[in-house]
């Protein structure tokens, strides 16, 4: 049964699995054991991003391709919803539309790159989809009229999201039963799903020619028309799986904008998360996601406790400003490619 | 030991047919120069054809750099940026104390102010280079995923420094009074710092040009381009050439920070990234590892976009990108495609 | 006028004392990723000889000039170079003790002149006009072509080019990979000419070779390989006329060469 579930990949070490069920749990009864708007926001972003993260490892640690253009997939899936909402007003049909025409985007924008350019080196690569992701964030400031430009859109999601619906009168261990509840489930169900099924992708017969094609052709200039065509694949289905990331962001904070979903600020973060997680495992995503966005919701707090400790010092209390924390994370990032090119997983299960 | 002038034609032909091959390119973009004449007035085409050129060649000055690195040691460095934004700030650094002197009706006194600033930023962002290269990318040469994920990761942390040391806010400059405002020819009104950009740009162009031509460290640098094993079967350390080269293109880099500031009078932490959009558009436009392709994309992609920019401002936005596709279409490896091993 | 290519210390050829081993491998083992390609390899290269390489393809002769120049690292095994042990060093300072090394594909820069690419050659800064000359006498087609294009060369002229690299300025011993390959029959005759008046001038050359006509008529002694071994190693003589070890250690008569 649960061999079914995870598709035969296990954790495969103790430390590592006792943290994922810990997380597991922690979001799952997120509603309950950390009441409050911020802990539960907090709760439904390491959500999606797992999500987000883990389809970006699809590509980056599985198939080896570097694509710096995942923030733009996760935003298409965001604006088909937001759009939609915006301009049908609150129904599922707009959700629905919304997020086929947006995944109907994201899959044929990373079909055109992907036979475009994955058959080059990676580096090449790398900077083409740089250069169209920040190409279709300027498009998408720009096109106010569609997107509500660089204010973004605020939309009305169906009522039994939002605040306003009662899912019973009373408490429930304490907490308020509302539609936030329901928004809260139905992005931590879809989320676990989708992370299950990109487990079983990445467990599959194909998920293993993505392995193979990274170990043989990373290196290689041009490769073959075969390895193209996975590439691509890989690339299509990381993709989706990010414009789904995107449609539950989108229902979740009823707000979508540059800021929050098409930035260069968020790629780099999904690359934090992925390294320091451990790329080439999906367990990597979850631990990567968590820790990064409770880091960055809680370290803050942190370093402005150090950062006023210190305040006497020259420099170190700016080193510590609570607004510097992503020099920390940089520097983790670093050491963590050189030391740990596995990251946090690869780390629990070389030591198990 | 000169040549013999008496060639035979037979051997002739071919390179003469390469040879116009190879001038392709720069046809195509004297095509895209005149091309916008029939779309406007004159006046407006001169206007922009300075502005594109000014951008071209402050993309290239950064740019020129970062293409000979990769051509090298097939390293591609994207904390590039770094040196860019770096090289602003301390620019910007020296020239705010200054400011009297940037305003002052003095040509030398505003050259006082500029010039030690840009000393100052080329040097630290060629030194910052150094740092770079020694810390972040020797230890993963040859691995290309390492190389984006810990050039990344330094830029991260070069940006974040930035701000530690300068404080979180975009800082307004000014740019020396010498160099403000415009100057008329006949009747069409042109921005003095677009042509200083202009010079400055042809002149880093034609020394590159030349010690890539004449002296032995160009020969070295284009023959490691083409062929980095055999430079070293023939006795010459590599490695210290690609230092040299990498620290040169870092100042350059810091040289085009400034220059960019000045163009757009304010300096941000990011300024650095935002840029290297355009600069890896020109470096694959080009033909990684060519500074000459690196050059002519540099021109190539400041006048589509002001050009873009004048008739159709809602296509500019993608012009540089639509660039880019079509030259690749046309010539995968770029516009002047390095012959690698 | 003296040959340029003498050294004072020119040996006397024929009988090989063993003081006059330029280049020794012993044992030497190369792994290239995971392959095993050298697998203890021990040969001898005497000073002012031309010493043949033999082997079919894949034997690992190739490999083994470039373990010997440093561009493979050997995982195991000693290489002496004039008795100080080169294994492990870096190559420009293997070049630098005067190895020079002319690939297979010849490397020349093609983006660079026929100049240019001499005067990369010339470590030691100017080139020497009398050497230059007796190289134009060699190869009269670089002085032709001199400010042309090196990638506008033929195949031939490349490999002349190649080849006067690594002999413009003196070099105690030249790897030289597979010449003649691919070049007309009329281009190797030249290529034949000019290794003689390298012989004469008692240059120690190691040439990996397919063609054993051109080998016979080059070489000194000789080493055949065969699986990242050497199976033979003597003098060209002794197996220039032993037709029945040359079978038995390359595969082919001596008809089917000719």
């Amino acid at each position: 049964m649960l061999n079914t579930i995870l598709s035969g990949d296990f954790p495969r070490s103790r430390l590592l699995t006792i943290v994922l069920i810990v997380i597991f749990i922690s979001l799952a009864f997120a509603p309950f054991l950390f009441p409050g708007t911020r802990s539960l926001s907090v709760a439904a972003k390491i959500c999606y991003f797992v999500v987000l993260v883990a389809s970006y490892d699809l590509m980056l640690g599985y198939t080896g391709i570097v694509s710096l253009s995942h923030t733009m997939f996760f935003g298409i899936g965001a604006y088909g919803v937001a759009i939609a909402l915006n301009n049908m007003g609150a129904s599922w049909g707009a959700v629905l539309l919304g997020t086929i025409v947006g995944l109907l985007l994201a899959v044929v924008v990373a079909l055109v790159i992907g036979l475009f350019s994955l058959r080059v080196k990676a580096l090449f690569f790398a900077m083409v989809t740089l250069a169209v992701a920040s190409a279709f964030a300027v498009l998408a400031s720009q096109m106010s009229w569609l997107t509500g430009g660089e204010d973004g859109l605020s939309y009305s999601v169906p009522k039994i999201l939002t605040p306003a619906y009662k899912l019973m009168d009373d408490k429930l261990f304490g907490v308020r039963m509302n539609g936030r509840i329901v928004a809260y489930y139905l992005v931590f169900s879809v989320s676990f799903v989708l992370f299950l099924v990109m487990l079983r992708i990445v467990n599959s017969p194909f998920g293993r020619v993505l392995q193979s094609i990274r170990e043989n052709d990373f290196r290689s200039e041009a490769l073959g028309f075969q390895a193209v065509i996975y590439r691509s694949l890989a690339s299509c289905l990381g993709a989706l799986m990010a414009a789904l990331a995107g449609v539950l962001a989108a229902l979740w904070l009823r707000y979508t904008g540059p800021d929050t979903t098409l930035s260069f600020d968020i790629m780099v973060d999904i690359l934090l998360m992925v390294v320091i997680g451990g790329m080439g495992s999906l367990y990597g995503s979850v631990l990567g996601a968590t820790i990064f966005i409770l880091a960055q919701n809680y370290l803050q707090n942190l370093m402005g406790a150090v950062s006023d400790a210190t305040a006497a010092l020259p420099l170190v209390p700016e080193l510590f400003h609570p607004d510097r924390w992503l020099l920390w994370l940089g520097v983790m990032f670093v050491l963590s490619v050189y030391f740990f090119p596995t990251g946090i997983v690869g780390r629990l299960r070389s030591s198990s | 030991m000169a040549t013999s002038e008496a060639t035979s034609s037979a051997v002739r032909t071919a390179p003469l047919l390469d040879r116009l091959k190879g001038q392709a390119p720069a046809l195509v973009v004297i095509l895209i120069a005149l091309l916008p004449i029939a779309l406007m007035d004159l006046s407006t085409w001169l206007v922009l054809t300075l502005a594109g050129l000014a951008m071209g060649m402050m993309i290239f000055i950064m740019a020129s750099g970062l293409t000979l690195v990769f051509g090298l040691m097939d390293v591609l460095n994207f904390g590039h940026g770094a040196f860019i934004s770096f090289g602003a700030f301390l620019a910007t650094a020296v020239m705010l104390p200054l400011t009297p002197w940037m305003e002052a009706d003095s040509v030398w006194l505003n050259l006082a102010a500029l010039l030690p600033a840009i000393a100052v930023a080329m040097a630290m962002a060629g030194a910052l280079g150094y740092v770079f290269e020694r810390v972040l990318i020797m230890p993963v040469y040859g691995n290309h995923l390492k190389q984006i994920l810990i050039t990344m990761g330094g830029l991260i942390i070069a940006e974040q420094l930035i701000v530690v040391l300068w404080g979180p806010d975009e800082i307004p400059l000014i740019r020396p009074l010498t160099f403000q405002g415009s100057f008329t020819l006949g009747d069409v009104t042109f921005e003095k710092y677009r042509l200083i950009a202009v010079i400055i740009g042809l002149l880093v162009f034609a020394v590159l040009s030349l010690i890539l031509s004449r002296t032995k460290i160009g020969l070295l640098i284009r023959a490691g381009v083409e062929n980095g094993e055999m430079v070293e079967a023939l006795g010459y350390r590599i490695r210290r050439l690609f230092i040299g080269v990498f620290i040169a293109g870092s100042a350059l880099a810091g040289l085009g920070g400034v220059m960019w500031a000045l163009y757009e009078e304010v300096v941000t932490a990011n300024m650095g990234m935002q840029v290297m959009v355009l600069v890896f558009i020109v470096i694959i436009i080009g033909g990684l590892g060519s500074v000459t392709g690196c050059f002519v994309g540099a021109v190539l992609v400041g006048l589509v976009a002001n050009y873009a920019g004048f008739l159709a401002p809602k296509v500019a936005l993608v012009s540089n990108i639509a660039l880019m596709v079509i030259v690749l279409m046309w010539r995968p490896q770029g516009l002047f495609p390095v012959a690698k091993r | 006028m003296s040959d340029p290519l003498v050294r004072n210390s020119a040996p006397m050829a024929s009988t090989v004392p063993a003081a006059d081993i330029l280049l020794d491998l012993d044992d030497v083992h190369t792994h290239i990723e995971q392959y095993h390609i050298l697998q203890g390899v021990s040969f001898q290269v005497p000073r002012g000889q031309f010493t043949m390489l033999l082997g079919r393809n894949g034997a690992g002769k190739t490999t083994t000039l470039r373990s010997v120049m440093g561009l493979w690292k050997v995982s195991q095994g000693r290489i002496t170079f004039d008795g100080a042990d080169i294994g492990g060093a870096a190559t420009p300072d293997i070049a630098c003790r005067g190895i020079a090394y002319v690939p297979e594909d010849m490397s020349i820069f093609s983006d660079l002149t026929v100049k240019e690419n001499m005067v990369l050659a010339a470590r030691q800064g100017e080139m020497d006009d009398t050497r230059l000359n007796w190289i134009f006498d060699l190869f009269p087609a670089l002085k032709k072509f001199w400010s042309l294009e090196a990638g506008a060369l033929s195949g031939g002229q490349k490999q002349m080019l190649a080849i006067a690299r690594a002999i413009i300025e003196p070099r105690e011993l030249l790897l030289i990979d597979e010449p003649t390959k691919g070049l007309a029959p009329a281009i190797v005759g030249a290529m034949i000419e000019a290794f003689q008046e390298l012989k004469q001038a008692q240059t120690s050359v190691l040439l990996v070779e397919q063609n054993f006509q051109f080998a016979r008529t080059l070489g000194d002694s000789v080493a055949v390989m065969d699986d990242g071994r050497v199976v033979h190693a003597g003098s060209m003589a002794e197996l220039a006329e032993n037709v029945e070890l040359q079978q038995q250690l390359l595969g082919l008569s001596l008809d089917a060469h000719q």
